[in-house]
């Protein structure tokens, strides 16, 4: 289904099956406007008024209509309730082995890092066919990064992470637009999506290394903020080892459990006393202010890394 | 070489406009009716500003790289047009004009319960109104009428507190005229006039004024906080102060998405006393259009979360929003099935109000129909944020609305000024307003699900045509509202005399001389029938 005219171009997985939902909901809209045109032009030349003093005989209601016209409307949103819910919710979480892309909005920039060291602004990169996942943070206001090609959005948050995700299908170069309001040159936050056949895509990747890794860049940050000092990979330091944590279920002083994820580590980088790890102490310093989004997502990226690692020892608190 | 005769001179009966003469006599006044056409002198003030924001912006637009301001400008424009057109125009329209005119007339009293606190809420609008001139003036404000944060609070440095401080104010006048609707409509019904036997205007007035009562206050606190942050970096809405950018959107969105039933209730309200009248029928299932309000007041508290589904709320929380999005659908869906209905084996005259009442079902169906793409969570994903809203909203808000407000102008002018406007004219009106209505917002549909997002002040080459033709259809729209205006004035001078009941109407606000005398009635009416007993026996029977 591509081609109708004022149809934007489906260039991913899910375009098409958003496209199917769109033009079903054109054809409930078409019908039903259509219908209620035509019966009022034809109730309208039909009763029309022939004499001055005509009085119509009163008509109280119909319970059987009533009910008629509130189970078919009902019937139909059901339809399209369960199908859009089930569209979003096989589309809610990128599959697995999906590419991991980093994404941070500025006033009026895209900036992109690739978790090999490239950077890139307003352009992100991508290989044909390959799932992409987006981690994406604000430094100032709410942007929202929509790829109408894609038929994928999603709001950029200063302060936490949104994640997005998308497989292109159609190798070129896309729109990507800020669809939410950020200020004096909002129109102006355009970027691309570039699609690239694979092989390019090594190329590209191989052409234009600017830095090391986000890993790389994110073991230094660990050892330069003093990070190394307290969470010590053997576990003996007076803060948690890093080792194997990624992923993992934390258990927390106050007896609840959390989910060691993106936004659980930025927490604790930035607000560290929010979740205490059983058997531990809230000693850590907050590192609020000191560093940058980019730098924050290269530690996560180098914590990532070693959450795939085995923990050396068992520490205490955990069960 | 004529003969003078000397005429006895005729002296117009004492009526509310003639009572008294002189600006006190304005000012002053806690008659119901002039408070009434207080606002609706400061309503179309406040329309032609916002309207002319519309038309400068429509001009921009014409050319990918903007035509006419910077881009700064622009984003100033769309601000002020958003604020201007929804606290100053469409919120106060129906019920402080109309509502005020006619549920005292129409519950059979002499004034609404608290004429004092009737002038007090226009004096707050004014007032509010006036902090948001001063805005304009001052530099205006750029942060779209939703005043997302932290952009708002904390980024923007245009005149954001003078903006936030009139939409507070102007809350208060918005809840002070629906505690007093509350009020008559209790307490002040003539003898007779039982809940089943009110207009529907009335009913639809009710709503109103719950949602108004109970939702303002919530808009009131979130600006209020958003002031404090804005002045005093009081850390609540951004994270850098230790604060929740989407708190903002949730509070703000519990009062502004009822906002939008504040705007069209009324409207429909209108729309049911015009076709009654008109097609000379009782309304079809009376009660369902009734019930149906109050179901569209209460579940429209329930679907804030609808304008959120991109911002990275839990996909639980959406699809319990997205089905209750749905399920406001289907009351609306109901009352366009029943005043259609109205209309099966009655006599039909097609007068000018009747006019603007189909413009307004026609509007409003696509209008609905189109809420579906975006309460389906899928589609909605592409569509949020883009022209598509956009174009949505406007068909609700403007096509309904605002011609359900022209409508009901249309249908008790003649009670209002007691005069009577060209008929031709305004049937011409209507169908402008229609047809460059739809010019100027379809093209828009197309616009967003092609992917233009909304407030670029410049865009794409590829999506001129297409702007091209919503500013044409701008200008057609434009001169549409410009005719009423112009006959309307004219008529108030040299319009024909309007007698008591020229549509042949029931409803109290009918049975008085027109305009009607400052007391309303000399005598309070006593009510034997339920509304629109249009029928033959039932008027003979009168």
């Amino acid at each position: 289904m591509q081609g109708f005219p004022f149809q934007p171009e489906q260039a991913s997985t899910i375009a098409r099956s958003v496209d199917y939902l769109y033009f079903f909901i054109t054809a409930v809209t078409l019908f039903f406007t259509a219908l209620i045109f035509l019966i009022i032009f034809y109730f309208m030349l039909r009763y029309r008024r022939r004499s001055p003093d005509e009085r119509p005989k009163a008509i109280e209601g119909s319970l059987p209509l009533e009910i008629l016209w509130t189970a078919i409307p009902t019937l139909i949103v059901a339809v399209i309730f369960v199908w859009s819910s089930t569209l979003y919710f096989q589309n809610a979480e990128p599959p697995k082995g999906s590419m991991e892309i980093f994404v941070t909005g500025k006033q009026w920039m895209w900036k992109i890092e690739h978790p090999e060291g490239q950077r890139e602004i307003n352009e992100l990169h991508v290989p044909l066919g390959r799932p992409v996942k987006l981690t994406m943070t604000s430094e100032d206001v709410i942007h929202d990064f929509f790829v109408p090609a894609f038929r994928v959005k999603k709001d950029v948050l200063p302060g936490r992470y949104t994640t997005l995700w998308f497989q292109p299908t159609k190798v070129g170069t896309f729109h990507l637009f800020c669809a939410q309001y950020c200020g004096a040159f909002h129109a102006g936050m355009l970027g691309s999506v570039i699609v690239l056949e694979p092989d390019e895509y090594e190329r590209w990747l191989a052409g234009g290394v600017q830095g090391e890794s986000m890993e790389a860049a994110g073991e230094k940050l660990f050892q330069g903020n003093g990070c190394i000092t307290c969470h010590q990979g053997d576990g003996k330091g007076i803060a948690p080892s890093m080792l194997g944590v990624y992923g993992s279920t934390v258990h927390l002083t106050t007896g609840q459990t959390v989910t060691a994820d993106d936004a659980y580590v930025r927490e604790s980088i930035l607000s560290p006393n929010a979740k205490i790890v059983m058997g531990y102490k809230p000693i850590m310093p907050s590192f609020q202010g000191q560093l940058t989004e980019e730098q924050i997502t290269d530690l996560i990226a180098y914590i990532r890394l070693l959450g795939k690692a085995q923990p050396k020892s068992q520490e205490e608190g955990k069960q | 070489m004529s003969t003078a005769t000397l005429e006895p001179r005729v002296y117009a009966p004492r009526n509310y406009l003639n009572a008294d003469y002189g600006w006190k006599s304005w000012l002053f006044t806690l008659d119901h009716k002039r408070i009434a056409l207080l606002y609706m002198v400061s309503v179309t003030f406040f329309f032609i500003i916002g309207g002319s924001f519309a038309v400068l912006m429509r001009i921009h637009l014409v050319e990918p790289q903007g035509a006419l301001v910077q881009p700064e400008t622009y984003n100033k424009l769309f601000t002020l047009h958003g604020v201007v057109m929804i606290f100053f125009f469409l919120i106060p329209s129906i019920p402080a004009v109309l509502g005020n005119f006619l549920v005292p007339l129409m519950v059979g009293a002499r004034d609404l319960a608290f004429p004092k606190l009737n002038l007090l809420s226009w004096y707050v609008y004014i007032v509010g109104g006036l902090f948001t001139l001063y805005s304009a003036m001052a530099g205006g404000v750029d942060t779209g009428w939703t005043f997302y944060t932290p952009y708002s609070s904390t980024y923007s440095n245009t005149q954001v507190t003078a903006v936030a401080v009139g939409v507070f104010i102007t809350g208060f006048s918005s809840i002070l005229t629906g505690l007093n609707f509350i009020v008559t409509i209790h307490k002040m019904r003539a003898p007779g006039l039982t809940w089943f036997r009110m207009p529907l205007f009335l009913w639809s007035m009710y709503a109103t004024s719950i949602i108004m009562v109970l939702g303002t206050p919530v808009l009131a606190i979130t600006i209020f906080l958003l002031a404090l942050e804005h002045l005093f970096h009081v850390g609540i809405f951004s994270p850098a102060l230790g604060g929740d950018p989407l708190l903002f959107q949730h509070l703000f969105w519990f009062y502004s998405h009822p906002a939008v039933y504040i705007m069209i209730l009324p409207a429909m309200g209108v729309v049911s006393e015009i076709i009654a009248c008109f097609a000379r029928k009782r309304i079809f299932g009376y009660k369902v259009v009734a019930f149906s309000s109050v179901a569209i007041a209460v579940l429209g508290f329930l679907v804030w979360g609808h304008h959120m589904f991109v911002t990275g709320q839990s996909v639980y929380e959406g699809l319990i929003f997205s089905l209750l999005s749905f399920l406001v659908a289907i009351p609306s869906a109901i009352k366009v099935f029943n005043w259609t209905s109205t209309l099966y084996k009655g006599s039909i005259s097609y007068e000018a109000p009747m006019l603007y009442a189909m413009g307004f079902i026609g509007l409003f169906t696509m209008g609905g129909l189109t809420g579906l793409f975006l309460a389906s969570l899928a589609t909605d994903v592409h569509l949020n944020g883009t022209y598509f809203i956009v174009a949505h909203f406007h068909y609700i808000m403007v096509g309904g609305a605002v011609m359900g407000y022209l409508g009901g102008i249309h249908f008790w002018w003649p009670k209002i000024s007691g005069r009577k406007y060209p008929n031709g004219w305004a049937a011409l009106a209507a169908a402008i307003i229609f047809i460059g209505f739809n010019l100027t917002f379809f093209p828009q549909f197309l616009l967003g699900y092609l992917g233009m997002p909304r407030r670029y002040a410049f865009y794409p080459a590829e999506f001129q045509v297409l702007n091209v033709m919503s500013s044409a259809g701008a200008t057609v729209l434009g001169v549409g509202y410009l005719i009423p205006l112009i006959y309307l004035m004219w008529s108030m001078r040299y319009g024909p005399i309007a007698e008591s009941n020229p549509w042949g109407a029931t409803g109290l606000e009918w049975q008085t001389p027109s305009p009607p005398p400052t007391e309303n009635f000399p005598v309070i009416p006593v009510v034997t029938q339920e509304a629109y007993a249009y029928a033959e026996e039932e008027v003979a029977g009168d």
